[in-house]
């Protein structure tokens, strides 16, 4: 056994022979065959070669193309060979190839492409609402039938997204207050307005950020961990075993997770501004000497406490729609691994921007309240 | 013939040996002083009883896990002794068949066979595809069905594109973990046609699992059989009758009959 060899020989009147030998197969690991290809090059542009395939220990199919493509797609008429090796040729010379794939530039491609995505996106939106539906189907069913409430899905939801999530989102909305705070100290410290830094953090935490930043941090960290949760499960025909059960899949896949974060997501926002607002508070006081009692004394008489409760209302809104998107996505994973990212990503992804539209038009509508 | 067979075989190289292999995980022993050989040209059929240690005794073997103590020679080489090249040109030397197809999910047929074509680097893209293209045309598969994903074949349509996947490099050496499960019986006889054709024409050295006694007996020349955390017998199926062991036994109680049906 030996690597691919060739020898050329030439006779007295000038015709030129080709011996081949050795393993002309990929399994003897020292060949390389694109090297071989270049060698054979000036040999296979003459036509008049004898070829001699005898010798050859083994021919695999990798070898015999690589013959083939020498000779023009064709067996040369000069050759020598075994009847396993010709019926090889043969076998490869007869494989049909499907036809390749156009690479010529259309112009209609860039609105085929367009139009691709609004139609996607008016799918989307149907199958979003009709799991809205399903949802207070469910809901509806469960006023009937109050027994059926999966407590423990729910409670399991309640820890897995809210409880789970505390310590980051304290810690974030503690860094942002401090920097927050920082940065209008600075400023309102040129106008002497040192006092506006209460109003202003507290009703920018209250009424925005506490809101935003619990609902970015949970679609980020509950909102992939569902989609990605619901698509393995989809993946695993895990969703088709709770069906074929009897058990309704809306029921006790998606509601537990809408209900759960949906409840808690009220108390994570209480949570987080309470932490940026303190943060902010640390942050005056150091900066601008402004006492701790001064400031929690003097928050609730510029911040109305109307603000608050508008500030839960978002968070029960966020934590909603955060994770309807979430499952959602989750419902549309096919069992890929490509799609199992894809999804996730457009989750997290369409979950913050689903967030601040819905901010932003709460934003208008509320804009008499408060302020 | 059967004598010639099993003479032919003895004199044929070694191409695998697992040599006094034990497992432990914590504490549960699943292999304890195991010892198996596999000479080119030959199919072995790896049986035993769920939880024996099956799976886990080929994926030693492929070099997927390490054994606690023991070692395992491919093609006389130890393959987690030797460096990283040397360990790729080994791992090409032999194809492997996983139970669920394994296919990479985002890639499609075409791509799935084509894969460790091209990391060869050695091919420009119409060998490649003239080259898949004969691997479809091997484990019988149509043209175009290289453009589908592996979501959208068949379980059978699966083990084949696994199969074309695994002789992509036309290996001297085939493992395949449980070939004919998941397949009908009319599929799974097919599959085990292939399986012996190929062998015929490409030369192989085929180790198979399984626990589907009809492809036990239409496919393996020889037996292993995997039980009390060690090989108790590697020998032909009619040998196996004088083996007295209860698993044995009562394996054999249902192997004779199909023997008997087969003639």
């Amino acid at each position: 056994m030996g690597a691919a060899s060739f020898n050329i020989d030439q006779d007295a009147q000038g015709r030129r022979s080709i011996q081949l030998a050795g393993q002309w197969s990929l399994r003897a690991i020292e060949n390389d065959f694109a090297e071989l290809k270049t060698s054979l090059a000036p040999v296979f542009s003459d036509p008049f070669v004898q070829w001699n395939l005898n010798n050859i220990e083994q021919l695999d199919a990798a070898g015999a193309l690589i013959l083939l493509q020498g000779w023009g797609d064709k067996v040369s008429p000069h050759v020598v060979l075994k009847s396993e090796h010709a019926e090889l040729f043969a076998l490869l010379l007869k494989l049909s190839l499907p036809q390749p794939k156009k690479s010529r530039f259309d112009w209609g491609y860039p609105l085929e492409i367009l139009g691709l995505r609004v139609l996607s996106f008016v799918q989307h939106l149907k199958e979003f609402i009709q799991l809205a539906g399903l949802l207070l189907l469910e809901i509806a069913y469960l006023i009937k039938r109050p027994q059926d409430f999966p407590w423990r899905e729910f409670s399991a939801n309640v820890y897995k997204s809210g409880v789970t999530a505390l310590p980051v989102t304290a810690l974030l909305g503690f860094m942002i207050g401090v920097a927050m705070a920082f940065l209008m100290a600075r400023q309102l410290r040129v106008f002497g307005a040192d006092i506006f830094i209460v109003n202003i953090l507290g009703l920018a935490v209250i009424r925005e950020l506490g809101p935003v930043l619990m609902a970015v941090l949970v679609a980020g960290r509950s909102g992939s961990a569902m989609t990605a949760q619901i698509g393995v499960m989809r993946v695993t025909e895990e969703i088709d075993a709770l069906t074929t059960m009897g058990i309704s899949r809306i029921l006790r896949v998606i509601l537990p997770k809408v209900l759960g974060l949906t409840f808690i997501a009220p108390f994570l926002v209480l949570w987080t501004s309470f932490w940026a607002i303190s943060g902010g508070a640390l942050s005056a006081n150091l900066e601008l000497g402004i006492s701790f009692r001064f400031f929690f004394d003097y928050l609730p008489s510029v911040v109305l406490p109307v603000n608050l409760t508008l500030s839960l209302i978002k968070g029960v809104l966020f934590g909603f729609v955060v994770t309807l998107v979430a499952c959602h996505f989750g419902l549309r994973i096919k069992p890929n691994t490509e799609s199992l990212s894809a999804s996730t990503t457009s989750s997290v992804v369409t979950s913050i921007v689903s967030v601040i539209l819905v901010d932003a038009w709460f934003a208008i509508a509320t804009r008499g309240i408060g302020v | 013939m059967i004598a010639a067979e099993s003479m032919q075989s003895t004199d044929a190289p070694i191409v695998c040996e697992v040599k006094n292999v034990s497992t432990r995980y914590g504490n549960v022993v699943i292999h304890q002083n195991l010892n198996l050989q596999i000479r080119r040209g030959e199919i072995v059929a790896l049986v035993g009883g769920s939880g024996s240690g099956k799976t886990t005794l080929l994926r030693h073997i492929v070099g997927l896990t390490k054994p606690s103590s023991g070692s395992v020679l491919l093609f006389g080489k130890d393959l987690h002794k030797i460096d990283r090249l040397e360990q790729q040109h080994l791992k090409n030397r032999f194809g492997m068949l996983f139970q669920q197809g394994a296919l990479f999910s985002a890639l499609n047929v075409f791509d799935n066979i084509a894969f460790l074509l091209r990391e060869l680097k050695q091919f420009d893209e119409p060998t490649i595809r003239k080259l898949v293209m004969h691997k479809l045309a091997l484990v019988e598969l149509e043209p175009q069905h290289a453009t589908l994903l592996p979501a959208e074949l068949s379980g059978g349509m699966v083990k084949r594109v696994g199969l074309a996947r695994a002789l992509a490099l036309e290996p001297e050496m085939l493992m395949l973990d449980e070939p004919t499960s998941g397949l009908d019986p009319d599929r799974s006889h097919k599959f085990v046609e292939l399986i012996k054709q190929l062998k015929q024409s490409l030369g192989l050295t085929v180790l198979f699992v399984t626990h589907d006694l009809d492809t036990l007996v239409s496919l393996a020349d020889r037996v292993a059989v995997l039980a009390d955390k060690k090989i108790i017998a590697a020998c032909s199926l009619h040998e196996l009758a004088a083996v007295e062991h209860p698993f044995v036994v009562n394996f054999f109680h249902g192997v004779g009959r199909r023997l008997e049906k087969v003639g």
